[in-house]
């Protein structure tokens, strides 16, 4: 007698995990590294209020590409660019309807001194530093944006002895924080994720020296039975979600 | 048909280049080290045998990210390379060479360290019993019987240094010319989806790498039989 109510209990929970789990599945998603912060801040969200986890993997799409098509173990792609979705839906290791843009990346000018950049891009039209950093144009969609800006100030041969190329935008992010480049081209919403005032100084680039960075995400096609991916993904496109991204600093295309 | 790019052909160099000041350097700089850990009763060996041995078992981002930590302006490093007028050493050849020597060290310093230990006293006792001085005595006598200690250090300080990839990809900047070596360029071309390129240069590491290994494994083990043959 003693001893039934919590072998009940037991029971129920037991019951109650086991019906969880059914429900329940888990994703793996490759993000890339620019979309580190708001995917984070999406995941808690989601994870509040559906019953299934997420794991992330954050790092630079190229190298995402690559370990997919060698049959790398994850589920949904969150690209930095269009080409590398269409491209894995070319190959048939992507779910061809499922490409959707998530985000419009914004790219700014960043110093993580406080006086560098107060008077906007003075500094960098002056030459005013040694080392400017941008992710390498050769891999990252946002080194491609900064080049053009680069184009379009007519810039380019005066700082070419300058430049410092990280793989991706969060190691150019890194050479511009610990100081070793004085400036450098990283993506709005990393700045929007660091505490006010570790900020330093920037400067807000216009839209129209860089053509936009569509960054897609897609579904992969062994994740196409995966509620968890789906469901995230659907997730995204909801109007909190949609909120929370442009919180980040990303810009959003009209809900296809 | 040309098998290697304009940019490969100065990354190869870029590297060769590295890969032997680092070596020099590092004969220079371990040799002390090494006879120190050989020779001394001291409390600290320990301690300092560690710290030497420490790039073998840290991750290379571990010691790149906290070079490029202390290498900045705001760092040690940094704060003594600024003084001296040199700048700051990340994304510079001098920059690399400097994380190449911690980053090889114990390629170096542990040849060199079971060569010497190898000898003994007794080697160091009879030129001293011959009126050697200390100078004397390593160039006439420890550099000759430890020789192939020696060379299998500089081979393996040197062979190490021109693999090395991810403390260069952490403060490297991949600048051409600069500090974009043979990894970061295979690394490079990867990344783009040019795997033509990216396998050239690796089959060619690779290659490298094992003549290399085949090399000195021979010549230790002629080293040895003629070791035996002398009476050693």
């Amino acid at each position: 007698m003693k001893y039934k109510q919590p072998l009940l209990c037991c029971l129920l929970l037991a019951i109650s995990s086991l019906s969880r789990n059914t429900a329940a599945e888990q994703a793996t998603i490759a993000v890339a590294a620019n979309f580190t912060a708001p995917m984070k801040a999406i995941v808690a969200q989601f994870e509040k209020t559906s019953p299934h986890q997420i794991r992330l993997s954050f790092g630079s799409s190229g190298k995402f590409f690559a370990q997919i098509r060698q049959g790398a173990p994850y589920d949904v792609l969150f690209s930095a660019d269009q080409e590398k979705p269409n491209a894995l839906i070319m190959q048939k290791m992507a779910v061809g309807d499922s490409c959707f843009t998530y985000a419009l990346g914004k790219l700014v000018l960043w110093s993580s001194d406080k006086q560098l950049l107060l008077s906007g891009n003075k500094a960098l039209l002056n030459g005013n530093f040694k080392k400017l950093a941008l992710a390498n144009p050769r891999l990252a969609p946002y080194g491609l944006a900064a080049q053009q800006v680069l184009e379009h100030l007519s810039l380019k041969p005066a700082v070419s002895g300058k430049l410092v190329l990280g793989e991706n935008i969060a190691q150019t992010f890194q050479f511009i924080h610990s100081g070793n480049a004085e400036l450098g081209f990283v993506a709005v919403s990393q700045l929007a994720a660091l505490q006010a005032d570790k900020r330093g100084s920037s400067w807000e680039i216009p839209a129209n020296l860089y053509t936009p960075i569509r960054q897609d995400a897609v579904l992969l096609t062994r994740a196409s039975n995966n509620a968890a991916a789906r469901a995230l993904i659907e997730f995204t496109k909801t109007p909190a979600a949609r909120t929370l991204i442009e919180n980040y600093g990303y810009s959003l295309p009209p809900i296809q | 048909m040309q098998f290697f790019s304009a940019a490969d052909l100065q990354a190869i160099w870029l590297t060769v280049k590295l890969a032997s000041l680092v070596t020099i350097l590092l004969l220079l700089v371990s040799t002390p080290i090494a006879w120190w850990l050989a020779r001394s009763n001291s409390h600290w060996k320990g301690f300092v045998g560690a710290i030497v041995a420490l790039p073998l078992v840290l991750p290379p981002s571990v010691l790149g990210f906290y070079l490029l930590l202390a290498m900045g302006p705001h760092g040690p490093i940094g704060a003594i390379t600024q003084t001296v007028g040199l700048g700051t050493l990340a994304f510079t050849f001098p920059g690399l060479v400097v994380a190449s020597v911690i980053y090889s060290l114990p390629f170096v310093v542990q040849p060199i360290h079971n060569a010497i230990e190898a000898l003994g006293r007794r080697p160091l006792e009879v030129a001293a019993t011959l009126r050697a001085g200390p100078w004397d005595t390593f160039f006439h006598v420890v550099l000759p019987l430890a020789k192939p200690g020696f060379i299998t250090a500089a081979v393996l300080g040197f062979a190490h240094t021109v693999g090395e990839f991810g403390v260069v990809l952490m403060i490297g900047g991949n600048i051409p010319e600069v500090t974009r070596v043979i990894s970061v360029q295979i690394y490079d071309h990867v990344e783009a989806m040019d795997y033509a390129n990216a396998h050239a240069l690796s089959a060619t590491m690779i290659l490298f790498a094992f003549v290399v290994l085949a090399v000195l494994y021979s010549f230790n083990k002629q080293a040895h039989q003629s070791a035996v043959w002398h009476g050693r």
